[in-house]
């Protein structure tokens, strides 16, 4: 069984326990546990079910490599599937409960895939569940739903919330370890500014679990100096419980901060995505064990050696009893020695290499552990528990010479750099054919802007896997990325001989296939080694193929444990070697990132930037039912009493149309441009002339794209002798005036002009209706008359004591006045408005009066008759188009065939026969299909409502023909039930001759 | 290795049941792995799913048989294997509604067809209307489609919610009005797609050629000739060019200029759970879209980088909008972990329209610019570009997608319908 020691455990505050609850049993840990630890020092070695076999699985790693030992957490707005245990913090109070299963983890149902497992090969899906065709969504789809997946899914939006913040660097350092704490400390010394980033809770790495002595005195106290001696240098940035997530193009790093994950609810935010620049990187990231492939290897209790160590030395948990330690190399000799001054019991070290007598051995030897060279585990036996090993030839075939047995098993594969930083951004990798490993090729780094090296790889994430090695290269490294020549000495690490190890693939090396059946390489997704050379027999060779037919490496851990083994099976399978097999890409991040980190502070009402007008508050405050409009919020109507939205917006029409009514119309788009080239500028950008506007006049224009397609529309006025003033519409500005410095900036550099979106600078009120101009006289201040300003004319001056500058526009057809105000002063005028406008019975009206009104009065809307493929001729706004100028932008456009064509659909007027109302979408119908079997169409409409004004459905659309077809009765097309007759009309349908706009 | 094995044995459940018995000893290789011969009928340039596709559709709707499928790394290797896996047919202008309903009605029956599973599942595709404006764009396709013959139909808030109960449909921001449904949109297995008409290729005896990069187009009087590739020239009566993102460079061997560009287009996925999702949800104000995969991954869809490259990698920006707004829309996805991110590059055209069509070199064809929305349109891609090739003129379904249109101002402009990635 897995204990907790009596003593020990360098981590563990023995004074500080914790209360938590796996699956319903309470149970005690320590302050500094982690979830892992704690299971195991409760005898908890069962900890989740495999995703397709639903094997009973354990822990493997002590580390973020670890696939297993995934478990629910949390309750509520807390629930959080997939916590790997291995890296989460025990904190008190703690609820954990495992996944995959059903009923329980002790008697899961899905293990009758187990039973099966030889017909559920790699693959085997795509071989069946072909027919009946209906079955797949239906039958077989659905059960493979439920039983693949891991966690269950949270059911409640998140209780916590998550920040973001920014740095910048010089030389950034992932990972803490002794390579990364020499690096920090060159890189310091070297005056660069430095970030330090460790991704657990602690410095300094493997080296105090391996005995490391470095100057002369325990790893640990040089670690404990060295961070010291950091702390104290202001150019240096020390952050733990820090992931360094993926490296982008040009330095840009995403780390994630685990701020409050081990201490929930205490107010701080969960976790902080830090977003780094840096110019240098240092990949000091160390390295993961590999596994061995023996059938068996994924029986609770069969775990990494290295892991094995770390539950012993750092947390005073024994895995087993008895231990039978696996290795092709001399470093997990250490698990066996650390066992063994455990007081702990292991039977047999199994070495598959000929020979083992270096130093390592030797001491274990002399310990009194029992040695077998050249032997192999053939098979381990247990089920939710290792109770056994049969041992066997490493060079046989699996003949069972003996059985031993143990409770745990600890295994060794040889090490793996970790080169995800490395590569996430182009850097190379060579086979290290001595170490058995992929490791960073120096010569080709992912580069930077510059095209100097970006990361540099040091430590055992460079192929050194002894501290002898690992110091001086740390130093080298960080004082190249800091553009250095490197001074002093680096730290010296006591030498530790190891022999070398011997690559070992499979386990014993001529398994027959019902062993290799049972040898798991990806224990998450249960891919075994007979699922990887199936794959590579049936011709899916390439790495990648592998990968995607097995699903190997594609689990949580994203194959940081199974990688490499499952490449080298695949090489003997295709009979070639590991570097031509090549890896697949190491993709960001290097562990799960939360999404909520991801998205940071941006949730909620403020996912998005909210912009709101001047007036907002009174819109609120009225009733108003707010709609959105790309980021701003407009007012749709404002609905009193009981009425329904489309009561409110008939009533906002009448009113206007029968005394006066106020818009917020401040969200237009408002784009100052000004200089001496400006009015050449904008006889480029518009489709008429605007140079030669006059000042204090205002003019209608319109914006195409290059290709020719309407894509703005507003009023232009002209300020003064180089300046106007471009109303775009409300979607429009941010756009439009990008457009603007796209052509000024990139193409017409040499002309000065210059822009400015100045929207939120003023707030702009729509004064429409035949009171309009009593509303503003009552406010006075200016002459506002007809005469002096007649329609299309604006003035500055003042009203009700504020600063203005009044339009004589019209967008509803009424006699309108638009005023424009700093928008300090939009919420004054507004009410000074409402005031003013009371004997007139003055209401608000909203976005949706506003349409129907330009509707009846045959004004287009952006949008609305427009989508990207209609230009302005389209819409009978030939006279906006000046036959003067030489060019426009969209000119050219304009004058392909298509777009010349006298067949386009054009602009014109509808009304149904019976006075309802033609369906948002509908199309006009054509007689029969075309080639591609589709009905023919002949138009569509585009604007479609029922008017209050004149008590009918009005639209208006474009049809073949346009205008010239008035008269004609044509059909448009119904979702449900008879198409619906409507006749082409002029599409104005108020105010024909603009008296009263024009009054 | 000329003399190579084709694929033979059916799949089913009781060919599995046999192989199991010998521990799946038995079984073929998928597709022979052959060097080049010295010519054929016709050679197509990329094995994604739109070359294999084509090659499929050369043999089985044409009868030409001596073909070659060149691709430059692994089959499948390119925007096939990195999408999202959506299929759809709910567009609104009718050449692309044909061509995409086309697909869409072949994925139904592709996995018989190929006698290969590629797990298609019409579970239902939603497209949230979050703005008054959005929706009468959704409306207008309902219209169209019912006249194109392509079943959709506009939905309540509330079947929203029961069809998709983790969304969140009363949003502070874009509170949803409602969504264009369409009940036999779905999802595939992207490589099953890939691998199930290599084999099928294979199997009518055409050659898939792995590991060999195109070098050069030769040609005589105006009409293609052969092409220099790392295996050696291979001569071809015909040639299609069918390689997404790099359209524009082996245009430039055969000779002419492209009007596409190349982005990068950014996706992710999140850690595998229990079921919580069976409909695609496609988000188009906020920008973003999700499925859940049959492993149990949250997939999810970003936006296009804003500059042109040609990486394969995953780049921040988007992601972070996207997650933002699926997190608006999916609240309890908050705690869920990004598990893997990537980009693919995809070619972009004026109208975010494809190209099928002939070139200025005789014999010489194109198929490209899928920009953001190949995937789905795979089976009917291929469909219309085996035709093109065989008959060297375009059927119905090709006719407009000619590269010429946009000299004419011809635009089939879908970003009516869906202004972001689709």
């Amino acid at each position: 069984m897995s204990t907790r020691l009596s003593k020990g455990g360098r981590l563990l505050d023995r004074s500080k326990a914790l209360d938590f609850v796996f699956n319903g049993k309470r149970l005690k840990g320590y302050q500094g546990d982690t979830l892992a630890s704690a299971l195991l020092g409760n005898d908890q070695m069962l900890l989740g079910r495999s995703f397709k076999y639903h094997r009973p699985r354990g822990l493997v790693a002590s580390g973020a490599e670890e696939p297993n030992a995934l478990v629910h957490l949390g309750q509520g707005g807390r629930f959080e599937p997939n916590q790997r245990t291995t890296t989460t913090e025990l904190y008190a109070g703690a609820e954990l409960s495992s996944q995959n299963h059903w009923p329980s983890l002790e008697f899961d149902v899905g293990a009758v895939n187990n039973a099966f497992a030889r017909f559920l090969v790699g693959g085997f899906y795509y071989k069946t569940f072909i027919h009946p065709r209906f079955a797949w969504k239906h039958v077989f789809e659905p059960v493979i739903r439920q039983s693949a997946g891991l966690g269950k899914a949270p059911k409640e939006a998140d209780a916590d919330h998550y920040e973001q913040a920014y740095d910048f660097c010089d030389v950034l350092i992932a990972g803490g370890g002794i390579a990364g704490l020499q690096a920090a400390l060159v890189a310091g010394q070297a005056g660069k500014r430095v970030i330090l980033l460790e991704q657990t809770p602690y410095w300094g790495g493997r080296a105090p679990v391996d005995g490391d002595v470095i100057d002369g005195r325990p790893a640990a106290d040089w670690i404990a100096a060295t961070v010291a001696d950091l702390a104290k240098m202001p150019n240096v940035t020390l952050k733990t419980r820090c992931m360094a997530a993926g490296v982008y193009d040009h330095g840009y790093i995403l780390a994630e901060e685990r701020v409050a994950d081990h201490t929930p609810g205490d107010g701080r935010p969960k976790k902080r995505l830090w977003r780094i620049r840096a110019t240098r990187i240092v990949a000091a990231t160390g390295a993961l064990e590999r596994p061995l492939s023996f059938a068996g290897n994924d029986i609770p209790g069969v775990m990494l050696a290295s892991a094995v160590r770390d539950y012993v030395v750092n947390w005073a948990v024994s895995p087993g009893d008895r231990t039978v330690v696996v290795t092709n190399n001399d470093d997990a000799y250490r698990t066996a020695i650390a066992l063994k001054e455990a007081g702990l019991a292991v039977p047999v070290i199994l070495d598959a290499r000929a020979s083992a007598n270096g130093p390592l051995p030797t001491k274990a030897r002399a310990m009194g552990i029992r040695v077998e060279a050249g032997k192999a585990i053939a098979k381990v036996k247990g089920g939710k528990r290792v109770t056994g090993v049969a041992i066997c030839l490493q060079a046989g075939e699996g003949a069972v010479l003996e059985e031993i047995a143990c409770d745990a098993v600890a295994m060794s594969g040889g090490w793996s750099p970790v080169v995800h930083l490395w590569s996430h951004c182009g850097g190379k990798l060579l086979w290290d054919e001595a170490q058995a490993m992929f490791r960073p090729d120096a010569t080709k780094p992912p580069t930077s802007h510059d095209g100097q090296a970006l990361v540099y790889a040091v430590g055992a994430a460079n192929g050194h896997l002894q501290a002898t090695a690992i110091l001086p290269d740390a130093a080298q490294g960080a004082a190249a990325a800091a553009g250095v020549t490197p001074s002093g000495v680096a730290a010296q690490a006591a030498p530790s001989d190891e022999a070398p190890l011997e690559p070992v693939w499979t386990m014993p090396q001529g398994a027959p296939i019902q062993l290799r059946s049972k040898m798991w390489l990806d224990y998450q997704n249960d891919v075994k080694v007979s699922d990887v050379q199936l794959a590579a027999r049936e011709g899916y060779e390439s790495v990648e193929h592998t990968k995607r037919y097995t699903t190997l490496g594609m689990a949580t851990d994203q194959g940081k444990l199974s990688n490499i083994n499952g490449l080298a099976v695949l090489a003997q399978s295709l009979n070639t070697d590991i570097p031509n097999v090549g890896t697949t890409t190491f993709r960001p991040p290097y562990t799960p990132v939360t999404l909520g980190a991801l998205a940071g502070e941006s949730r909620g009402e403020i996912f998005q930037p909210l912009r709101k007008t001047p007036i907002n508050d009174w819109h609120l405050k009225h009733n108003a039912y707010m709609e959105p409009v790309g980021l701003w919020r407009r007012a749709y109507c404002y609905p009193k009493g009981g009425e329904t939205h489309s009561q409110a917006v008939d009533r906002e029409i009448l009113a206007v149309r029968s005394g006066v009514g106020l818009l917020d119309a401040s969200t237009l788009g408002k784009l100052i441009v000004k200089g001496p080239d400006a009015g050449r500028f904008l006889d480029m950008l518009y489709t008429n002339v605007m140079s030669n506007l006059g000042i204090g006049k205002c003019r209608y224009g319109l914006m195409c794209t290059e290709a020719g397609f309407l894509t703005d529309d507003g009023v232009v006025i002209r300020l003064d002798e180089d300046t106007w003033l471009c109303h775009t519409t409300t979607g429009g500005a941010e756009r439009i005036h990008a457009h603007m410095e796209d052509w000024l900036q990139c193409e017409w550099w040499d002309w000065q002009v210059y822009t400015a979106n100045v929207t939120e600078q003023y707030a702009q009120i729509a004064v429409a209706g035949p009171k309009a101009r009593k509303v503003l006289e009552k406010l006075g201040g200016m002459d506002v008359s007809a005469e002096t300003m007649p329609f299309m004319t604006f003035k500055e001056g003042t009203l009700a004591g504020l600063p203005v500058r009044v339009h004589r526009i019209s967008f509803s057809g009424e006699l309108s006045y638009e005023i424009a105000v700093p928008a300090g002063h939009g919420l004054a005028l507004w009410e000074a408005l409402m005031e003013a406008g009371q004997e007139h019975g003055i209401v608000a009206y909203g976005t949706e009066a506003m349409h129907v009104m330009r509707a009846e009065k045959g004004f287009i809307m952006m949008g609305d008759e427009t989508d990207g493929t209609v230009i302005p001729q389209d819409l009978n706004l030939g006279w906006a188009i000046s036959k003067k100028k030489a060019d426009y932008l969209g000119k050219r456009g304009q004058e392909r065939t298509y777009l010349a064509s006298p067949d386009r659909w054009k602009l014109a007027g509808f009304e149904t026969l019976d006075g309802s109302v033609i369906p948002d979408g509908a199309y006009i119908l054509a007689p029969g299909v075309n080639a591609n079997g589709q009905g023919n169409v002949q138009g569509r409409v585009t604007s479609t409502y029922y008017s209050p004004t004149l008590k009918k459905g009005i639209a208006m659309g474009l049809i073949k023909g346009g205008l010239s077809r008035m008269g004609d009765v044509v059909e448009f097309s119904a979702i449900t039930g008879q198409p619906i007759k409507a006749k082409v009309v002029d599409p104005v349908f108020y105010d024909k001759e603009g008296e009263k706009q024009n009054g | 290795m000329t003399a190579q094995a084709r694929p033979s044995k059916r799949y089913s459940v009781f060919a599995l049941a046999k192989e199991a018995l010998s521990w799946h000893m038995g079984w073929e290789k998928a597709w022979a792995s052959p060097e080049p011969k010295k010519s054929y009928d016709a050679v197509i340039v990329g094995a994604g799913g739109h070359g294999l596709a084509t090659a499929y559709y050369l043999g089985k709707n044409h009868g030409i048989t001596n073909v070659a499928v060149i691709e430059k790394g692994w089959l499948g290797g390119g925007n096939t294997g990195r999408n999202t896996t959506i299929i759809r047919s709910n567009y609104l202008q009718d050449p692309s509604a044909a061509i995409y309903e086309k697909a869409r009605s072949l994925y139904e029956t592709l996995s018989q067809d190929l006698n290969y599973n590629v797990m298609f599942s019409p579970r239902g595709l939603l497209m949230l209307g979050q703005t008054h404006h959005e929706v009468r764009g959704y409306l207008r396709t309902v219209h169209a489609n019912k006249i194109q013959g392509v079943e959709t139909e506009w939905i309540s808030p509330q079947k929203v919610k029961e069809l998709v109960p983790i969304i969140n449909i009363d949003g502070p921001r874009y509170p949803i009005l409602g969504a264009l449904y369409q009940a036999r949109g779905g999802t595939a297995r992207h490589d099953a797609v890939a691998w199930g008409y290599a084999r099928a290729c294979s199997a009518m005896g055409m050659d898939i050629i792995q590991q060999c990069e195109v070098k050069g187009v030769t040609s005589a009087g105006g009409v293609v000739t052969g092409i220099e590739t790392t295996k050696g020239y291979i001569q071809t009566k015909k040639l299609g060019i069918v390689v997404a993102g790099h359209s524009g460079q082996v245009a430039d061997m055969a000779g002419f200029r492209l009007p596409v560009e190349a982005v990068a287009l950014q996706a992710l996925v999140s850690e595998p759970i229990k079921p919580c999702m069976d409909v695609v949800v496609m988000a188009n104000t906020v920008h973003g879209y999700m499925s859940q995969s049959d492993k149990g991954e949250m997939v999810i869809g970003g936006g296009t980088d804003g500059f042109n490259n040609f990486t394969q990698r995953g780049s921040f920006h988007h992601i972070e909008e996207t997650l933002r707004a699926l997190i608006e829309t999916f609240p309890m996805i908050s705690r869920l972990k990004m598990l893997r991110q990537w980009g693919g590059i995809v070619d972009m055209t004026g109208d975010r329209s494809p190209i099928i069509s002939k070139t200025p070199l005789g014999n010489c064809f194109m198929n490209c610019g899928w920009g953001t929305g190949g995937f789905k349109a795979i089976p009917g891609s291929g469909w219309a570009m085996a035709e093109l090739m065989a008959k060297g003129e375009p059927g119905p379904l090709a006719e407009e997608f000619s590269m010429w249109r946009f000299k004419e101002g011809r635009f089939i402009d879908e970003s009516v319908a869906a202004g972001v990635a689709h």
